[in-house]
Formats: C-alpha cells, sequence, structure tokens
C-alpha cells in the first residue's frame, strides 16, 4: 500500500467529522418532484409521457437522445403535472417533468430483469448501464456507459475507483464503502468485465483508515484488485490528479484518460451498476449528504432524484439563523443556490449550508505576487497570470498559457491571501477562449 | 414548529450567491503582514538585549515614518488608506533592523519615507512594487550617509577583544576572522538585525512552518553560498569559508526576510532557485572584490531587478504537456 500523490494542491479544513458516521437515510417522498430531462453532457432526453399521465416508481419518462445522453426514469408514482421550464441547481432553468406523488400507485414498481453478474458479457453490462440511466456521480454526470465504450484503438489497462472524495463536508462515497462494500467491489468487476481490464483499483485518501482497512480486507485473495491509499489532499479526486497517484502517468492538456489507458468511476457509480444489474434497479435515488454548519442536523441522505432541495432541508431540521449560503455539490466546486425550488439531481453529491464563520470573506488586495496560487495549481499552471489576461480581455494570450487546460477546481482562489476571485476571472477568461476556438474552427471550415 | 422553519428559509431566498470555492484559506494580506511583523520578535528582542533601549526608538521612528508616508501619499492620491494591513510597519521595521544601533534618528525617519515613497508608493502601492522598499530605503541611507551608516558600536556583552567593527569589515580590513559561536548567539558588532543568526533564524524557520516564507529562496541562497563561496575559498584559503559567508553580515536576515518579499521575489518554485542562487553569486563577488565589505543589500536589489524576466523564462510545464521549446 503505497501513499500516492500528486504535485501541488491545498489542504481545506475537512469538516467529516459532522457527517461520516451518520448511516444513510431514506427521505420520504415529497409531494412533487421536477426531473429535468438533462441530467448528463450532451443532448436531452426526449419526454415520453404527456401532461395527465399516470407513472410508476422507474418508470422511463424520457428517452435518451444522441451518444452523450442519458433516460430519465421517475422516482415516485403519481401524475404528470406540467412539462416545461424548471430552475435546476445550475441556476438556469430547464425543461423537465413536474410529477405529483399519488399514494395509491405506490405500491407497483417498475424494474428491470435481474442479470447474473457471473455470465453477464460486456455488451450487455453496457446496455443495461445505458438502459438503467446511470451517470457518473462524481459530479460531472457523465453517462456511464459511454466510459464503458472506449473506442476499439484505445487500450484500457486499469479501473480506478474514486474513493478520495477530496470536497471538504462530503461523506458520502465513505458511507458507501463503509455500509456497502460487497456492492461496490461487484460494480468494480462489472466495470473492469465491461472494458476487459485485469486491473481494478480503489484509490482513498488517508483520512479514511476505516474504509481502507475494511475494502483491503474484502479483496483478500482476489486477484487483479488492490486498495491504494492516497494523501489527503484537495483535489486528490480529480480525474488528472488521480490518475497520476496511482499509475504515475500525466494525462496530456485536451486528452481523456482513456489516452493513458484508464477509466475513473465514482464508487456511487459503482454501487449504481450492481444494483441496475444485479437486482434491475434503474437509477432513481441520489445519495448525497447534507451537511455544513447552518444545517441544523446534518444527514447522508437517500433522496429521490426530482426532490426540490427545500424538501432536503427541511427533513434535517431546516437552517440555522446564522446560515448565509446554500451550495449543491461540494465547498469547492459546488454551486451557491438562489431557488430552493430546484431539484436534486441524479448526480448531486452533497446540499451545504454554511455560515458566515465557515465562508470566512477578507476584503480584496491588490495581487501581492506571492506565488502561493502558482505553486499550488495541480495542472502547473499560473493562476495569477491567467487571471490578469482575463481581467485585461487579453484572450490570446490567455489561450497561449494554457488556460483551456483549467479544470476550475478553485485552489487558487482558495489559496489566494490576497482574496482574488482567482478560478472566477478564469472560469470566465477560458469560456471567451472556446467561443474564440470555436469560431476559428468555424471560419476554417 | 416546522412550518416556521419552512417559511424562514423560504424567505431567505437572497442567500449569497457567489460562484466556487465557497471555502477560503485564512490568510489574508492583513495576517500575513503581522505574521512577518510577529516573525521578527526574537530578532527585535536580541537587538534591545545586545544594543540597549536606544533601538527601541530607531525601531519606533522608522515605523511611524513608514506608517505616516503610507498614509500621506494615499491620502493625497485619494486613495483607500490602508496604513493598518500592516505592510508599512513591516517596510519601517525591517529598515529600522539593517541599520547600525547607533544610527540617529532623524536620518531613520529620511530613510523610512524614501523607503516607502520611492520603493513603494511611487510604483502605485502595496503589490505594484520592482525594488525591495526598505532595502531601497537602505540603498538611499547609504549614500546619503555613507559615514554613519558604517560605524558601529560594541554589543552590550562584548568579551574583550572583539572590536566594534562587524566580522566582515575586521576580515576586509584587518585581516582578522571572528570565531563562529558569538556570530550564531550575536554578540558581535553589526546592524541590529543582523546580530543574532539565531534569533533570525528562529523568525525565518516560525515563517517557513506558516507557509509564508517559501523555503526554496532561503535554502537556495545558503547552497549558493555554499557552491559559489566554497569555490573562492577552496581556490585561496585566504577568503572566507562558507561558513563563515553564512554567519556573517546580514546573509541570514537578507535569506528570511528580505529576499523573500513575495512582491519582489518570483512566484515560480522554479525561479526562487534561480533567484537565490544568483544573489549568492552576486553577494560572493561583492564580498570578495567589492569596496565594501558586506554587500546583500545591493546583491537582493540587483536580483529584484531579474524578477519579471525570471517568472517569465520558468514558466512551469503544464500538466501532461510534452516538453516543447515555447517562443
Amino acid at each position: 500500500m503505497s501513499i500516492g500523490t500528486f504535485r501541488g494542491g491545498v489542504h481545506p479544513p475537512e469538516f467529516k467529522e459532522l457527517t461520516e458516521n451518520c448511516a444513510f437515510e431514506t427521505i420520504p417522498n415529497p409531494e412533487e418532484i421536477i426531473l429535468p430531462v438533462s441530467q448528463h453532457l450532451g443532448k436531452d432526453a426526449t419526454p415520453q409521457v404527456k401532461k395527465g399521465d399516470d407513472v410508476i416508481t422507474g418508470q422511463l419518462v424520457a428517452k435518451a437522445e444522441g451518444f452523450i445522453s442519458a433516460p430519465v426514469h421517475t422516482s415516485v408514482a403519481g401524475k404528470v403535472l406540467s412539462l416545461g421550464k424548471e430552475i435546476t441547481p445550475t441556476g438556469f432553468p430547464k425543461d423537465a417533468i413536474v410529477i405529483k406523488t399519488n399514494g395509491t400507485l405506490e405500491g407497483e414498481r417498475f424494474r428491470l430483469s435481474p442479470l447474473d453478474p457471473e455470465t453477464i458479457t460486456p455488451d450487455e453490462i453496457r446496455a443495461r448501464v445505458a438502459e438503467a440511466g446511470i451517470v457518473g456521480q462524481g459530479g460531472a454526470a457523465f453517462p456511464t456507459y459511454v466510459k464503458l465504450s472506449p473506442p476499439k484503438d484505445k487500450i484500457i489497462e486499469v479501473v480506478i475507483l474514486n474513493g478520495c472524495e477530496c470536497e471538504p463536508y462530503l461523506t458520502r462515497d465513505y458511507r458507501f464503502m463503509i455500509e456497502r462494500p460487497d456492492d461496490l467491489i461487484s460494480g468494480l468487476k462489472l466495470i473492469m468485465k465491461a472494458l476487459g481490464v485485469k486491473r481494478g483499483v480503489i484509490g482513498i485518501e488517508d483520512n479514511k483508515p476505516e474504509a481502507i482497512k475494511l475494502l483491503s480486507d474484502k479483496i483478500l485473495g482476489e486477484t487483479g484488485l488492490e486498495v491504494v491509499a492516497l494523501k489527503t489532499k484537495y483535489p486528490q479526486g480529480a480525474e488528472k490528479m488521480l490518475i497520476k497517484a496511482v499509475t504515475g502517468k500525466e494525462v496530456p492538456p485536451g486528452k481523456l484518460p482513456m489516452d493513458v489507458g484508464a477509466v475513473i468511476q465514482n464508487i456511487g457509480t459503482a454501487v449504481a451498476i450492481h444494483d441496475a444489474v444485479v437486482k434491475g434497479e434503474v437509477l432513481t435515488i441520489a445519495a448525497l449528504t447534507v451537511s455544513g454548519k447552518g444545517i441544523k442536523v446534518p444527514k447522508n441522505l437517500l433522496v429521490p432524484v426530482g426532490t426540490p432541495i427545500q424538501n432536503v432541508i427541511d427533513f434535517c431540521g431546516g437552517v440555522t439563523e446564522d446560515a448565509v449560503k446554500i451550495v449543491v455539490g461540494g465547498p469547492m466546486m459546488g454551486v451557491s443556490q438562489f431557488d430552493l425550488h430546484a431539484p436534486v439531481m441524479k448526480a448531486t453529491s452533497g446540499i451545504l449550508v454554511l455560515t458566515k464563520e465557515e465562508i470566512t470573506e477578507n476584503p480584496e488586495t491588490p495581487c501581492l505576487r506571492c506565488g502561493q496560487c502558482v505553486g499550488a495549481c495541480p495542472l502547473n499552471l499560473m493562476p495569477t497570470k491567467l487571471s490578469r489576461y482575463s481581467q485585461l480581455q487579453r484572450y490570446e494570450d490567455a489561450e497561449g498559457a494554457d488556460i483551456t487546460v483549467c479544470m476550475e477546481c478553485g485552489t487558487c482562489a482558495y489559496t489566494c491571501p490576497a482574496n482574488i476571485p482567482l478560478v472566477q476571472w478564469i472560469r470566465l477568461g477560458k469560456q471567451k477562449v472556446l467561443e474564440m476556438q470555436k469560431e476559428r474552427a468555424a471560419v476554417t471550415q | 414548529m416546522e412550518t416556521t422553519t419552512t417559511t424562514e428559509t423560504k424567505q431567505k431566498v437572497y442567500f449569497d450567491l457567489t460562484t466556487s470555492p465557497h471555502l477560503h484559506s485564512k490568510w489574508s494580506t492583513k495576517k500575513v503582514m503581522w505574521f512577518v511583523n510577529l516573525a521578527l520578535a526574537p530578532t527585535i528582542a536580541a537587538a534591545l538585549a545586545f544594543f540597549g533601549i536606544y533601538q527601541a526608538l530607531i525601531m519606533l521612528t522608522a515605523i511611524a515614518f513608514a506608517v505616516g508616508t503610507e498614509a500621506a501619499i494615499q491620502s493625497i492620491r485619494k486613495k483607500q488608506v490602508t496604513w493598518f494591513d500592516g505592510s508599512a510597519a513591516l517596510t519601517g521595521l525591517l529598515l529600522a533592523l539593517t541599520l547600525p544601533p547607533n544610527f540617529s534618528l532623524s536620518a531613520t525617519a529620511i530613510g523610512s519615507v524614501v523607503a516607502i515613497g520611492l520603493g513603494k508608493q511611487i510604483f502605485g502601492g502595496l503589490g505594484y512594487n520592482i525594488f525591495n522598499p526598505a532595502l531601497v530605503g537602505r540603498a538611499f541611507l547609504q549614500a546619503a550617509f555613507p559615514v554613519q551608516i558604517t560605524t558601529w558600536m560594541k554589543p552590550n556583552f562584548a568579551v574583550d577583544g572583539i572590536t566594534s567593527a562587524t566580522p566582515l569589515a575586521a576580515l576586509k580590513f584587518d585581516k582578522v576572522f571572528t570565531e563562529t559561536t558569538p556570530m550564531i548567539l550575536g554578540n558581535i558588532g553589526g546592524s541590529l538585525g543582523e546580530t543574532s543568526a539565531i534569533a533570525v533564524l528562529l523568525g525565518g524557520i516560525f515563517l517557513i512552518a506558516v507557509g509564508i516564507v517559501n523555503w526554496r529562496i532561503p535554502l537556495s541562497m545558503i547552497l549558493g553560498m555554499i557552491i559559489f563561496g566554497g569555490i573562492f575559498w577552496l581556490i585561496n584559503p585566504q577568503y572566507p569559508t562558507p561558513i563563515f559567508h553564512i554567519l556573517a553580515g546580514s546573509f541570514l536576515f537578507g535569506a528570511m526576510f528580505m529576499a523573500t518579499d513575495w512582491v519582489t521575489s518570483p512566484i515560480t518554485n522554479k525561479g526562487m532557485w534561480v533567484f537565490g542562487l544568483g544573489i549568492s553569486l552576486v553577494l560572493v563577488i561583492i564580498r570578495i572584490y567589492g569596496g565594501l565589505p558586506e554587500g546583500v543589500m545591493y546583491s537582493i536589489l540587483f536580483m529584484n531587478g531579474f524578477v519579471p524576466l525570471i517568472n517569465k523564462y520558468t514558466v512551469p510545464r503544464t500538466f501532461g504537456a510534452v516538453k516543447e521549446n515555447k517562443k
């Protein structure tokens, strides 16, 4: 067991103690759920129901369209109330299906037929993962079957399960590792089978010794499986950082993990794959951590996808007096919310209620050229320079300095003593550069 | 009860809306500046112990005039007055610590005004200056008061036989080597801040431990001294040993508190190595061939001038990028 890691990064306070010992609880069905038809990258799924239709739990309500898409299933039984624009945690309104819960239909539930993980073929695994609507649980919501279908010319050598959970507060993946170790190992084996890979690694940060021990014991005697302890450091769970820590290889700018022979899957995704294959379950439940000093009772929850954030917060006793901010996702990369009617999505990993004390806002001062951001950037970029280029609208210089490589992990802004919103400026500049590149491509064609 | 909670949260829909990250490290510009001031406490204590209470007056004068100049210029320019952020006070304190123990208060005040006015504010204030402001102030005093600034007094606990001259001056002009132990403790002639190696190191190690000072700069300077000082010493043993170079004069003070000034040192890790090695190389040349016994101030100021260039040519290789020659 080696302690792998990458260069740079930061050590934000972890706050895991708030929820790490809270076993998953199931939240009761809300009165109404909102199901955005796009809970993945790529094209929107096409609704399969109309206003007034009755649906049962697990029923397909929107079909996947195009390559990087995933179907949507309802997490409750009831009647379709409306189809239209609804606010999502991204802050933008998206097409969504609203379903009103109906108690009388509760008993019925749609399931796919269970399959035997021993005899299942790689194609069957891919088909099942696609049918069950599984998307990456790490936050980016990339449809999982796409990751399981690499082009023929890419040779995949290793599957890495991402058990880092490097975002502060979040303990959802940890709970999966503690509560469902067998299922996640089964999920990992299914992923390996789908990709024809002999080596499976579970990478876990060393601040979770119990998970490391438990999973190491579980895989004892299994060939090809290993648990790797990784240094606790943000953003250890970023794909490129994780691959570097486990294999020593660097994913080149603009390339994908598969280009260096690796596929990364989130812990929750592996569990979902197991459930889809063995139990025939479609993805309708989001596992998430509700935490922060501003929530009355922090919890780990299993929430029907589409449940409004407000319901989840109420289930945890509401917010405290000094709460100032609600974030969906982790504190380093999550999105702050203005409308608590927005629903929990398939890939929602946490809901955080933060107090003023936690977010420590200091006044912004001029750049001190301290180089902290340069030393901390895990991708070896120069955040202070990129941010300056963006402010001065020198987008060509920003492009030359690799602004598009930035994964927006926020390490630079976290570490900046002058409190300059570095990643925020870079995000803006990156968007402009990408637009510029698109225009350029259009002209040459 | 349940319903009141719900309405409360619903009323608070105007939650803070900012983009990630939502956490921020505990450091702020102000906090960093006061931490550096704090790290100078052992050095201040050593200065008071070895040279007496008059040293407190020098330090207070320097700080008062530095802070006053900062506030005055900022008000004239109708900018936000940031005199309490600790940076002007730090410049004043650092300047005071580079002065001889019996330096006059009026000259000290002039040095502070020049340090802040010419060294910092003329460039646009905090973060925009190219040269270390405290050293700019001292360089001015060196030119304006050449005799006073090289007149040393005996430390309080001096044993008979140790002259008031600094070890470097004693070597340069009288060919007398000072022993190592007094140089480590500080029982030698010299500037307020350079006298006790151990006090300077204590503060410096504290700053490295809390993450304010990047260890690469002091380490590369020390390594540079071992290499370049060592080469001269091997060629001719009449020249001082690398250990003497490191302990004598304001080398350690410069390495911990002057060269590591965030604003005027490189931002890249590689650049910090170039910077530190460069300072030591220039310093060895000045000490051995120059007319003055000491040269830390000039070597740091000299390398300050190269920082933009160093930053430009030490851009780290982007993660995963294949090495290529960027033009």
